[in-house]
């Protein structure tokens, strides 16, 4: 059958060009090596700006990002994700990694996150503070409170006593961003360093409660790592002060 | 079925050694489908089991996984077995174009699917819009948002089988009822219907269970709200990161649930195969 053989000619080319880069690893040149860093989802911008000029620093170098919830990243890692790095958006998160999978040294806080209220630039709901979030018609997007933005969220409404029935508990940071970006809901708690992330998109309303849950945000190097001196140079470069604008214009309070 | 006219009979089967060279895979095949669900068995926390399987997060979850898959599988009925006899029974211009378009959902990944359904029926979305401003309601975020992501993934199937069923239907009681002074309509309701009634019932069985899994498309469309849009696959893939125990229970409940529909469907299978 024709079907058949169109099927069988894609596979062919699937299987092709995912063995193509093992044939070129086997090559004569600079050792191919890679490294791989999980990451939470609010670190996406920053991380994927210094991968790209760490790889440079040192040839040879792929650094390959894995972006989610740190909680779901530290799960992957219990169950045994290969990874060399693991950077987290709270210390909880960070403390269950390090009692499961263990890491080679203690983890080094490299950054500060506080959150603000994002809302669509147009701001159809007239958001100006945390009590609004409350009002009867006002669709919210929150975190789930097992990830760290949900934590903090939690900490912050408590703080301020505000009762707050959202429409959907996303499992990450920037999926609760991508409401607020898309309209489909008229606010979210994320953090600042979203807000900055998310440009013209979207509207950050700051919020003194915030002060509530300032996360802080580990980095360490995870005990089996199979690049161990690849993944000391990307902490060293990433706690770095040299580095530390890039984390400043992103949005991220230093530590 | 009716009567075959092929001369041999079918499913006599053909005697002596099977192959090595098809019987390994085969069992390689059987072997790497059947583990998995006894990994699960294995780990399933046997002693906290009770407990857990009537907590109320389970008990909410299963119920709304129940209720959102079966009234898409009936909107699928209701729009999928027309739209099968339309791409079946008539002829106008374009038509392969319109088979292969409905087919599209088979083979795109439902969160595909869930951010394409957010661009029509979103607050924003091209037809979402409207809605919103005319009767203030959305689909996203809602148990109907829901119902949605399942019929746009699962339909498909509904409307493969109920075509393939009525393209093997014989067409001369079509034809004999027509010409006994029978329309369209009393014919497909009268003749058409009844005979095919087997393809039917097998394609709302896949169009249900299709449902029933769905995850992609509903976490990206209609969000993540205990009670509201969080349905089994969804309470499934969020307990992971929390408490992978309850995951494991919450997965051993949606594989009981498709063993019994299999045993309950499997005469109905066989009858119609």
């Amino acid at each position: 059958m024709r079907f058949a053989r169109c099927v069988v000619a894609v596979c062919a080319v699937l299987v092709g060009s995912a063995c193509t880069p093992v044939a070129d690893g086997s090559a004569s040149g600079p050792p191919e090596r890679t490294l791989t860093v999980f990451a939470a989802a609010s670190l996406t911008d920053v991380f994927r700006t210094w991968g790209a000029q760490f790889a440079e620093q040192h040839p040879g170098t792929t650094v390959e990002f894995a972006f989610a919830g740190s909680s779901a990243l530290a799960e992957q890692l219990a169950q045994g994700a290969p990874a060399d790095v693991f950077a987290s958006a709270d210390q909880a998160t960070m403390d269950r990694v390090v009692a499961d999978v263990g890491v080679a040294d203690e983890p080094v806080v490299f950054a500060r996150n506080t959150l603000q209220i994002a809302v669509p630039p147009e701001n159809p709901a007239g958001i100006g503070s945390l009590d609004d979030l409350a009002a009867d018609g006002t669709t919210v997007a929150l975190c789930a409170e097992h990830v760290p933005c949900g934590a903090a969220s939690r900490a912050v409404l408590d703080a301020a006593g505000v009762a707050v029935d959202p429409v959907t508990w996303e499992e990450d940071v920037r999926a609760a961003l991508t409401r607020v970006r898309l309209g489909e809901v008229d606010a979210a708690l994320v953090y600042r360093s979203d807000v900055v992330a998310a440009g013209g998109d979207v509207h950050g309303i700051d919020i003194p409660e915030a002060a509530a849950a300032v996360n802080d945000y580990p980095i360490a190097v995870l005990a089996d790592a199979a690049e161990p001196e690849l993944a000391q140079a990307w902490t060293a470069f990433v706690t770095s002060p040299d580095n530390a604008k890039v984390l400043d214009d992103a949005g991220f309070l230093l530590p | 079925m009716p009567a075959s006219s092929s001369p041999k009979p079918a499913g006599a089967p053909l005697t002596g050694r099977v192959p090595r060279l098809l019987l390994v895979p085969a069992l390689l095949g059987f072997g790497f489908l059947v583990l998995p669900l006894f990994g699960l068995l294995a780990r399933t926390p046997w002693s906290t089991l009770g407990a857990q399987l009537f907590s109320t997060g389970v008990r909410d979850a299963l119920l709304l996984s129940l209720a959102t898959a079966s009234a898409a599988t009936v909107v699928s009925l209701v729009l999928g077995v027309p739209l099968a006899w339309l791409l079946a029974r008539t002829e106008f211009p374009g038509r392969s174009l319109v088979r292969a378009l409905v087919t599209v959902p088979l083979v795109l990944p439902p969160v595909v699917g869930g951010v394409a359904l957010l661009m029509v029926w979103g607050r924003n979305g091209l037809l979402g819009r409207y809605a919103a401003e005319w009767t203030g309601y959305g689909l996203p975020f809602t148990p109907a948002g829901v119902v949605a992501a399942q019929v746009f993934v699962a339909m498909p199937f509904l409307v493969m089988s109920v075509e393939g069923a009525l393209r093997g239907m014989d067409r001369r009681y079509e034809e004999a009822a027509a010409t006994l002074g029978a329309n369209r309509w009393t014919v497909f309701r009268r003749v058409t219907l009844p005979m095919v009634a087997p393809g039917i019932l097998a394609g709302a069985v896949l169009c249900w269970s299709r449902a029933l899994g769905e995850f992609g498309a509903t976490i990206m469309f209609a969000g993540n709200y205990p009670g509201r849009t969080q349905t089994m696959p969804l309470a499934v893939y969020l307990e992971m990161q929390r408490s992978p125990e309850a995951a494991v229970v919450l997965s051993l409940v949606l594989l009981a649930v498709s063993v019994l529909i299999l045993v309950v469907l499997r005469d109905h299978w066989l009858g119609a195969r």
